[in-house]
C-alpha cells in the first residue's frame, strides 16, 4: 500500500506544479512538502521492511492487468537502500536552491519531482520493460533542467549527454527484447522470469556488451565518461546534485540487478576488462583532478574516480565488493551532494569557482570551514566517515579478486588526499583575497541543509550496522542466482 | 575494573566536542583548563589500571559494539587493555596532560586558543583509540585520526600557505604508508579471516617461519610504520611538521604519534618474528634512517629542525631494536624518549618564547644566565638523550645497543655511531644557545624573559622523569632488576626467546658494550665543547661548504628528488591526461561518432525524394537483389 503512495505522491505533485503558475514561494514549498512526505513514506516502508525482511513490500495494482500489462513494484535490500538515498536527498536538493532558479519555478520543481518519481520507479520496479520506461523517463527532466537553467554552452553539452545515454539505452532495449523472447512459457518481462533464462555463452557475450554499454555510459565508466565533467559543470548545481548524487546509481543498480545475475559466463570472460576499465578510470580521473582549477570540475573528476571504484567492486563479484558497492553508493550520493552544496555556497558569495582566486575563507567563515572539512574528510575516506566503510570493503573485494589491482586502485586514497587537501587549502586557508573579502558565514537555511548530510557521514562511518544489514541479503541473493 | 576502559578515550572526546561547539563562547583560558582536565582524568584512571596490571591483573578485551559485521567478517569496536596498552596509556595521558598544561601558557596570546585545545583533545582521543584498539581496524581509526589531527595542528596557523603545505605533505606521506597498511589488513583478512589481535596471534603460531604471505603482511604493515614514524623513504614530512606550534611538536611529533609505528610493530611482534626478511629490512631501514637523520641534524641551524631530525634518528634506533628482536628495548626507549624529547621540545619552546619567536640558533647565545630554569631543564634533556648515566636515555639506549649487538657487530658499530651523532648535535645546540655572548642585541621593548610557571612546572616534571625514568630498566649487571623486561614479558618473552641466536653475552663483554659507547660519547661532548664553547666556532654567514657538507646541509636533496621524480611527473601526467587523452582522443572520438551519424543521415535523406517512381525503382532493385542472393545460397 505504502509502495503505491511512494511513487504516486511525487508524480501527482509534479503534475500539480506543472499546472500552477509561477507563484513566488509557494511552488518551492509545495515541492519540498511533497518530497518530505515521500521521505516519510519511505521511512514507513523501511520500518515495514526491517520488521519483516523476507516479505518484500510490493505493489501490484490490478487496473493495468486488464490492459495486458503488468505494473509491479517491489523492494529488496538493494532497492530499499537506493530508495532511501533518493527520498533522503530530494528534499535536501530542493531546499538547497534558495530561489536561485529565477524563471519558471513551477516547471523547475515539477521536473524535479517527476525525476523523483522516475528514479523511485527505476529502483523499485520488478518488471524489466517498466524499468526501461522509467530509465528513459528519468532522462527527460534532467535534460530540460540542464538545458533551460544551465550555464555556458548548456545546449550542446546537454544534447550530447542526452544522445549518449539514449544510444546506450537503445542497445539495452534490444537486449531486453532478445531476452524476452527467450523467457520460458508465456513470455513476460518479470525479473524473476528473466533470471530463469538459460543463455549460451556466445549470446551472453553480446547481451552483456549491450547492457554494459548502457550502464557504463550512465555511471560513467572510463572511457564513456566525457559527457560528465562538462555537464556537471554547466548544469545548475541542483541538477548536478541529481546527476551525481542519484542518477548515476541507476547504472550501478543495473549492473547489480541484471548484468551480474544474467551473464555470469560472459563476466567470467569479459569481467576482467570491465574491471581494468574501472580501475583505469579511478587513476585517470584522480590524476586529472590534481590539476583542475575549477572547483566544480575538480569535484566532478573526484566523483568519477570514486564511482570507478564502485564499478570495480561490483565487477569483482565478491561478497565484500558488492556489500561495499551498496554502502558506497549511499555514501557517495550523500558526500557528492554535500560537496556540490559547499561549491554552491562559495559561488553564491564570491561569484567564482576558480580555485586560484579563492582563499582565506576559513578566517571569514569558521562554521562553514568546519562543515566543509567534515564533508571533505568523508570524501577522502577517513575512518569514522561513511566512505571509509564503503571503500574499505570495495578494496577488500577487489583484493580478493586480484591483489595487484587492489593495490593500484588503492592509490585513490593517496591521490584523493592530494587533490582534496590541495583544493581545501587553496580555497579555505591562506590569506583572504579580493573575492573572499566579504565572505559571510553560513545562514540558517544552509546549516539546515548541511546538518543531515554530516549526520549521515558520521552515522554510516561510526555505526554502519543498519546499512550493512540491509545490504547483506541483497548481496547474497545476487551472488546466489548464478553463484 | 577494566570494563570501564571506554571512559579513558571518552573524556578527551567530550573535551573536544564541548570546546569545538563553543569555540566562540569560551573565554580566557577556560578551554585550556577544560582540555587539560579532560586528559588528566584518563591519566588517573590509567594509573589505576597500570597498578592493577603490575599486580597481575589479566589482560581484557572490552567490546563496545559490533562495528563492521556481515557475512563471515566481524570487526567489533572493542578495546584491549594489557600491559603494552597500559604502558602506552600512561605515556599518552601523562605526557599529554603535561603538554596541555604547558600549552595554556604557551598559547595564551594566540587568537586560535580554543581551536588549538579542541584539536589537542581530539588528538588525544584518537591516540587512545590507537593504543587501545583490540584489532587492526580500530588501531587504524586511531592511526588515521592522529594523522588528521597532526594535519590540522601543523597547519594551525593556516594563513601561512607554507605551513599548510607542510601539513598537507605530512598527511599525504602518511597516506602512502597507510595504503601499505590497508593492503596488509586485506591480506590478514584473507589469511586469518579476522583482524582481532588475539585470534591472529594465536593462529600465527601454527604458521612456519618465512612464508611469502607472512613476509608480505609484515612488510606492508611496516610500510605503514615507515610513514607514521618518519623513516626512510617517508621521513621528510617530520622536519617540515615543525611549522606547527611547539607543544604540538612535543606531543605529536616527538612523544606520541610518531612512535605509533614502533608500538604497532611491537604489538604485532608475534607476526614479525615469523618473517626474518622483514626484521632484516626493519633493521636496515632503521639504522639508515638513524644515521642519515643524525648526520643532517649536525648541520641544521633551526632549533626545532635539529630536534625534529633528532626524533627521526631516535625512531630509527627504536626500529633497529625492533628489527633485532629487542622489542622491550624499543618500548623502553619509546618511553624514555617520550620524556626527554618532550622536555627538549618544550624547553626549546621556552627559548623561542623568551626570544619572541626566534628559531635560528646562530642568533642565540648566552642564554644561560638569562633564562636559568630553561637552561637547567635543557641540560637535563640533553644529558638524557645523549645517554649519560644515570639519566633515562642511558639505560634504554644500552638495551637497544645490546640488542643490536646480538644481530651482529656491524649493526652495533653503526648504532653507536648514531648515538655519537646524537651527543654531538645535542651539545652543539646546547653550547651555541646557552653559552657565549648574546648574538643579537637585546631589544629593550621585548626583554628576554623566563617562561611562566604554567610552562616551567610541566617541564620540571618531565625533567624528573628524564632523570629517573630509566630506573624501570636497570640491567641486572648494575644491580637492577630490569623491571620493564619483567613487566612486558607476557607480550614479548616468547618472541624474544624465539629469536635468541647464539650464546648469551658474557658479563665482561656486557660491561665493555656499556662503557665503550659511554666513553666515546663523553669524548664527543668534549669535542663539541671545544668547538662551540672554547673556540666559539659559529659561522654567522652561509659558509663555503664542501660537497659532503652541502649534501648534509641540504638534507641529501631528498625533497628535491621527490619533487623531480614524483611531483613533477604526476603534474605533467595530469596535464597530458586532460589536454591530450581526454580532449583530443576520447572526446574527439565520441564527437566524431556523433558527427558520422549526422553525416550519414544528411546524405541518406536524399533517397527520400517523395517521387513514387523512384521508390518503385528501389523496390524492384531490392527484390531482384534478394532473389539473386537466395539463388547463391
Amino acid at each position: 500500500m505504502f509502495m503505491g503512495f511512494l511513487i504516486s505522491v511525487p508524480l501527482v505533485f509534479s503534475l500539480l506544479l506543472f499546472a500552477t503558475k509561477d507563484y513566488a514561494a509557494w511552488n518551492k514549498k509545495i515541492a519540498l512538502a511533497a518530497s518530505l512526505v515521500t521521505f516519510v513514506i519511505s521511512v514507513g516502508i523501511l520500518l515495514q521492511y526491517l520488521a519483516n525482511p523476507s516479505g518484500y513490500p510490493a505493489f501490484h495494482p490490478d487496473i493495468f492487468r486488464s490492459l495486458g500489462f503488468e505494473f509491479s513494484l517491489g523492494l529488496d535490500g538493494l532497492s530499499m537502500l537506493l530508495v532511501m538515498l533518493t527520498t533522503f536527498l530530494f528534499p535536501i536538493i530542493i531546499y538547497s536552491g534558495f530561489g536561485k532558479e529565477k524563471s519558471h519555478r513551477s516547471s523547475f520543481f515539477g521536473l524535479i519531482l517527476l525525476m523523483e518519481m522516475a528514479l523511485i520507479g527505476v529502483f523499485t520496479t520488478t518488471d524489466i520493460l517498466l524499468f526501461y520506461i522509467f530509465w528513459e523517463i528519468a532522462l527527460i527532466p534532467i535534460f530540460f533542467v540542464a538545458i533551460l537553467w544551465g550555464g555556458e554552452n548548456a545546449r550542446a553539452i546537454t544534447f550530447k549527454f542526452f544522445m549518449y545515454t539514449l544510444v546506450g539505452g537503445l542497445f539495452m532495449l534490444a537486449a531486453i527484447v532478445y531476452l524476452y523472447v527467450q523467457t520460458p512459457g508465456p513470455h513476460t518481462f518479470a525479473f524473476s522470469e528473466f533470471y530463469k533464462v538459460v543463455l549460451d555463452p556466445h549470446a551472453q557475450k553480446w547481451l552483456f556488451l549491450a547492457f554494459f554499454l548502457a550502464f557504463a555510459i550512465k555511471i560513467p565508466v572510463f572511457p564513456f565518461h566525457t559527457w560528465q565533467p562538462d555537464l556537471y559543470f554547466t548544469a545548475p548545481t541542483q541538477g548536478t546534485m541529481l546527476l551525481a548524487g542519484i542518477m548515476l546509481k541507476m547504472g550501478v543498480y543495473g549492473l547489480l540487478r541484471f548484468v551480474l545475475p544474467l551473464f555470469p559466463d560472459a563476466l567470467n570472460d569479459l569481467g576482467i576488462y570491465a574491471i581494468l576499465l574501472s580501475v583505469t578510470g579511478i587513476i585517470y580521473a584522480s590524476v586529472i583532478a590534481i590539476r583542475q582549477n575549477e572547483l566544480k570540475r575538480l569535484i566532478a573528476y573526484s566523483s568519477l574516480a570514486h564511482v570507478g571504484l564502485i564499478a570495480a567492486g561490483v565487477f569483482s563479484r565478491t561478497f565484500y565488493g558488492l556489500e561495499g558497492a551498496m554502502i558506497q553508493m549511499i555514501s557517495h550520493g550523500v558526500n557528492i551532494v554535500g560537496l556540490f552544496f559547499c561549491y554552491e555556497i562559495i559561488v553564491r558569495r564570491t561569484k567564482t569557482g576558480a580555485i586560484s582566486s579563492l582563499g582565506g575563507i576559513a578566517t571569514k567563515a569558521p562554521v562553514f570551514a568546519a562543515f566543509f572539512m567534515i564533508i571533505m574528510l568523508g570524501s577522502i575516506s577517513l575512518p569514522l566517515t561513511n566512505s571509509f566503510i564503503g571503500e574499505f570493503l570495495l578494496l577488500l573485494g577487489l583484493f580478493e579478486y586480484n591483489a595487484w589491482l587492489a593495490a593500484i586502485a588503492g592509490l585513490t586514497i593517496i591521490l584523493g588526499a592530494v587533490y582534496m587537501l590541495w583544493m581545501y587549502q587553496r580555497t579555505m586557508y591562506g590569506e583572504v583575497k579580493e573575492a573572499t573579502a566579504g565572505f559571510t558565514d553560513l545562514t540558517r537555511q544552509e546549516i539546515i541543509v548541511l546538518v543531515p548530510i554530516v549526520a549521515i557521514i558520521l552515522w554510516i562511518g561510526i555505526y554502519p550496522h543498519l546499512f550493512l544489514q540491509i545490504a547483506e541479503p541483497a548481496v547474497r541473493s545476487i551472488l546466489v542466482i548464478h553463484p | 575494573m577494566f570494563e570501564y576502559i571506554w571512559l579513558v578515550p571518552l573524556f578527551p572526546l567530550i573535551g573536544f566536542l564541548v570546546i569545538f561547539f563553543n569555540f566562540r563562547r569560551l573565554k580566557g583560558v577556560t578551554a585550556g583548563v577544560l582540555a587539560s582536565i579532560m586528559v588528566f582524568i584518563p591519566f588517573v584512571i590509567s594509573l589505576f589500571f597500570f597498578f592493577g596490571l603490575m599486580n597481575g591483573a589479566e589482560a581484557k578485551t572490552v567490546e563496545l559494539f559490533s562495528w563492521i559485521s556481515f557475512n563471515k567478517l566481524s570487526i567489533p569496536f572493542s578495546f584491549l587493555i594489557d600491559r603494552l596498552s597500559g604502558l602506552m596509556l600512561l605515556i599518552v595521558t601523562g605526557v599529554g596532560f603535561l603538554i596541555h598544561v604547558y600549552s595554556i601558557g604557551y598559547m595564551k596570546e594566540d587568537a586560535g586558543f580554543n581551536r588549538f585545545f579542541s584539536y589537542m583533545n581530539l588528538f588525544v582521543f584518537f591516540m587512545l583509540l590507537l593504543v587501545l584498539g583490540s584489532n587492526y581496524l580500530i588501531l587504524f581509526i586511531g592511526w588515521e585520526g592522529v594523522g588528521l589531527c597532526s594535519y590540522l595542528l601543523i597547519g594551525f596557523w593556516f594563513k601561512n600557505q607554507e605551513f599548510n603545505n607542510a601539513a598537507k605533505k605530512a598527511f599525504i606521506m602518511n597516506r602512502i604508508g597507510d595504503l601499505g597498511f590497508l593492503l596488509a589488513l586485506f591480506m590478514l583478512i584473507h589469511q586469518f579471516g579476522t583482524l582481532n589481535f588475539a585470534e591472529i596471534f594465536s593462529k600465527s603460531s601454527a604458521i612456519p617461519v618465512g612464508t611469502f604471505s607472512i613476509t608480505m603482511i609484515t612488510l606492508l604493515l611496516f610500510a605503514g610504520a615507515v610513514g607514521k614514524s618518519a623513516q626512510i623513504p617517508l621521513f621528510t614530512w617530520l622536519p617540515d611538521a615543525m611549522a606547527g606550534p611547539t607543544p604540538v611538536s612535543a606531543l605529536i611529533h616527538a612523544a606520541t604519534m610518531v612512535t605509533a609505528g614502533v608500538y604497532m610493530v611491537a604489538r604485532s611482534n608475534l607476526l614479525f618474528v615469523l618473517a626474518p626478511v622483514t626484521l632484516m629490512t626493519i633493521s636496515v631501514i632503521g639504522i639508515a634512517t638513524a644515521l642519515m637523520a643524525g648526520s643532517i641534524a649536525l648541520f641544521q641551524n633551526d632549533i626545532k629542525k635539529i630536534l625534529a631530525y633528532s626524533t627521526v634518528s631516535q625512531l630509527g634506533l627504536m626500529f633497529v631494536a625492533l628489527g633485532s628482536g629487542a622489542f622491550t628495548g624499543a618500548m623502553f626507549h619509546l618511553t624514555t624518549h617520550a620524556f626527554f624529547k618532550a622536555l627538549l621540545f618544550l624547553a626549546a619552546g621556552s627559548v623561542i618564547h623568551a626570544l619572541h619567536g626566534e628559531q635560528d640558533i646562530r642568533k642565540m647565545g648566552g642564554l644561560k644566565d638569562r633564562i636559568p630554569v630553561t637552561f637547567w631543564l635543557f641540560i637535563i634533556g640533553s644529558l638524557a638523550i645523549s645517554g649519560i648515566p644515570p639519566f633515562a636515555g642511558f639505560f634504554s639506549k644500552d638495551m637497544i645497543l645490546i640488542g643490536a649487538f646480538h644481530s651482529g657487530y656491524v649493526l652495533w658499530v653503526l648504532s653507536v655511531a648514531a648515538a655519537l651523532m646524537t651527543a654531538f648535535y645535542m651539545f652543539r645546540l646546547l653550547f651555541i644557545v646557552f653559552w657565549g655572548k648574546a648574538a643579537v642585541a637585546a631589544d629593550p621593548k621585548h626583554p628576554v624573559h623566563e617562561s611562566p610557571k604554567s610552562m616551567t612546572i610541566p617541564m620540571s616534571v618531565l625533567a624528573v622523569l628524564s632523570i629517573i625514568g630509566g630506573f624501570i630498566g636497570v640491567p641486572a649487571l648494575l644491580g637492577g632488576s630490569d623491571r620493564i623486561q619483567v613487566f612486558l614479558a607476557p607480550l614479548f618473552s616468547s618472541s624474544e626467546a624465539f629469536l635468541k641466536h647464539g650464546a648469551e653475552v658474557s658479563e665482561s663483554s656486557e660491561i665493555l658494550l656499556m662503557t665503550i659507547p659511554l666513553l666515546l660519547i663523553l669524548g664527543v661532548i668534549f669535542l663539541a665543547w671545544s668547538f662551540y664553547v672554547k673556540n666559539r666556532n659559529i659561522e654567522q654567514e652561509e659558509p663555503e661548504r664542501s660537497f659532503l657538507g652541502n649534501l648534509l646541509y641540504r638534507k641529501f636533496y631528498v625533497d628535491e628528488l621527490y619533487d623531480t621524480i614524483v611531483q613533477k611527473p604526476v603534474a605533467g601526467l595530469s596535464t597530458f591526461f586532460h589536454d591530450t587523452i581526454e580532449v583530443k582522443v576520447i572526446d574527439r572520438f565520441v564527437n566524431q561518432t556523433g558527427n558520422l551519424v549526422v553525416w550519414i543521415g544528411k546524405n541518406i535523406r536524399y533517397m527520400q525524394t517523395g517521387n513514387v517512381g523512384a521508390y518503385l525503382f528501389f523496390m524492384v532493385i531490392s527484390i531482384i537483389l534478394i532473389l539473386v542472393l537466395n539463388l547463391f545460397k
